[in-house]
């Protein structure tokens, strides 16, 4: 696939690659880190679990437990309500200031240049050309005030608009039957969402954050806004669609997070 | 039970505690010390108050992983909290145990433990105080279950979220509900100190010789 393909070295932008190994260096010593998780599920209630198997052999534990999420995220596919709508709320309730957030420190958000701008669009669907902003704004515009909430636990209620998803799938003639949608961002940031999710009605392609063109700190150029996904599904600075069976993952779920995210 | 059985005078071949209730016992208690293990690392990720929880006595070494633990040991609550309230009320164990319990009879009861004149004689049954610490950690575990449920699917569990007040109430719910439980525990764990036979009964299922 096209948006898979290494970048030609010609011209290499020496700032650029160190920013790239930096932000790679820096995720391999977070996983020290991510395992401890195993070390640590020797404290407590570790020693009780799973008698029978030694607790010790972390890789059976994490085993264990992966398929676990794996089974969360088929039960969570089945509670899923196509028509059942997230809560909207009234513009007095609006968080302001709307959190930032990201994998990265504020100071870190990545600029994406609008001139430039152009979303790839690949995989099972119809219609393969890139995609400019402006074209992007004269189709039908929808609002929503909704609430994010974080897989941490903390929620903000924010407005965006956009393009209905559902709209721009069918305007591209993706295939609906796929089982998935993936997404590549400009922050190096990748999820993928479940088809039944990208299809409903407030899932929004955002161009907007409460009425002003989408501030890059919350994503711009563009968001994916799902009112019925935490935080972490929602990619920001989209630069990508690709429509597939094949299952991609994403930058969190990759680490552990549960990959259907559902809210 | 019999009441032959009841009228046994041998107190060690009289069953107090069927296999069931103790295997759903100690199930119950691994599930509990998960979740609240890795629920206490979850809190941690986005404290509600001004505290932390000391990562030493959390489960899951990270954010993701406490979430793993976590939505994998709510099934085993969920599961084996259905089984125990359904062998319970069908046997008629539940009303037979823990009730009738009255304010005043807790009040008695309550008295007469601090003056340390409650009897355990026979562990079959419980005194008003006991009756009311073990319906209110069944109840405390329903609700805790409820709001951890708003919080999981907000979205999908609508009207169950509207019932607790919204997804941000349903966070407090879900922590006090915790904090409550906590508190039973320690409870619980400082009386069975206090009567270690209560243990091997937990255990054993009979009343060990005396």
């Amino acid at each position: 696939m096209k948006i898979f393909k290494a970048p030609r070295m010609t011209g290499v932008d020496g700032d650029a690659v160190v920013r790239e190994a930096r932000t790679l260096i820096a995720r391999q010593l977070d996983q020290p880190a991510r395992r401890a998780f195993l070390q640590r599920s020797l404290t407590l209630g570790g020693l009780s679990l799973l008698t029978g198997c030694s607790i010790s052999d972390d890789s059976h534990v994490e085993a264990a437990l992966s398929k676990i999420s794996r089974f969360n995220d088929k039960v969570q596919g089945l509670i899923f309500s196509p028509t059942q709508l997230a809560e909207t709320y009234p513009e007095s309730m609006i968080t302001r200031p709307f959190p930032f957030n990201a994998y990265y420190g504020e100071d870190e958000v990545r600029e994406v240049d609008e001139a430039g701008y152009r979303l790839e669009v690949t995989g099972m669907v119809a219609d393969r050309r890139n995609w400019t902003l402006a074209e992007l704004r004269a189709m039908p515009q929808h609002d929503q005030v909704t609430r994010h909430i974080c897989v941490e636990g903390w929620s903000a209620i924010g407005k965006w608009g956009g393009v209905r998803f559902a709209d721009f799938l069918h305007r591209i003639g993706a295939d609906t039957t796929a089982k998935y949608v993936g997404f590549k961002c400009a922050d190096d940031y990748y999820t993928s969402i479940d088809m039944p999710t990208a299809l409903h009605p407030q899932t929004l392609l955002t161009l907007s954050y409460d009425g002003q063109p989408l501030p890059p700190k919350y994503g711009f150029p563009m968001k994916l806004r799902m009112p019925t996904k935490l935080g972490y599904k929602n990619p920001k600075h989209i630069k990508a669609i690709f429509v597939t069976n094949t299952y991609s993952g994403g930058y969190w779920e990759d680490q552990g997070y549960n990959w259907f995210g559902g809210s | 039970m019999t009441s032959n059985a009841i009228a046994s005078t041998a107190p060690d071949a009289r069953s107090i505690h069927p296999l069931w209730m103790r295997i759903t016992h100690w199930l119950n208690a691994l599930a509990v010390l998960v979740l609240v293990a890795s629920g206490w690392r979850i809190y941690n990720a986005s404290p509600l108050f001004a505290f932390r929880i000391p990562d030493a006595v959390t489960l899951g070494g990270w954010l993701g992983g406490a979430l793993q633990w976590h939505f994998a040991a709510m099934w085993l609550l969920v599961f084996n909290g259905f089984v125990y309230l359904a062998i319970n009320i069908a046997s008629g164990r539940l009303a037979a145990r823990f009730f009738p319990v009255t304010p005043a009879g807790v009040w008695h009861d309550a008295l007469a433990a601090l003056k340390g004149r409650l009897s355990h004689a026979d562990p079959r049954r419980y005194n008003s105080v006991q009756k009311l610490a073990y319906l209110f950690v069944m109840l405390d575990i329903a609700v805790i279950v409820l709001s951890g449920l708003v919080l999981w699917k907000s979205v999908q569990f609508a009207v169950l979220r509207e019932l607790l007040g919204g997804y941000e109430l349903a966070r407090r719910i879900h922590f006090f509900g915790m904090a409550s439980l906590v508190a039973f525990v320690a409870v619980h764990l400082v009386m069975v100190a206090l009567v270690p036979r209560t243990l091997l009964t937990m255990i054993r299922g009979r009343a060990p010789k005396q």
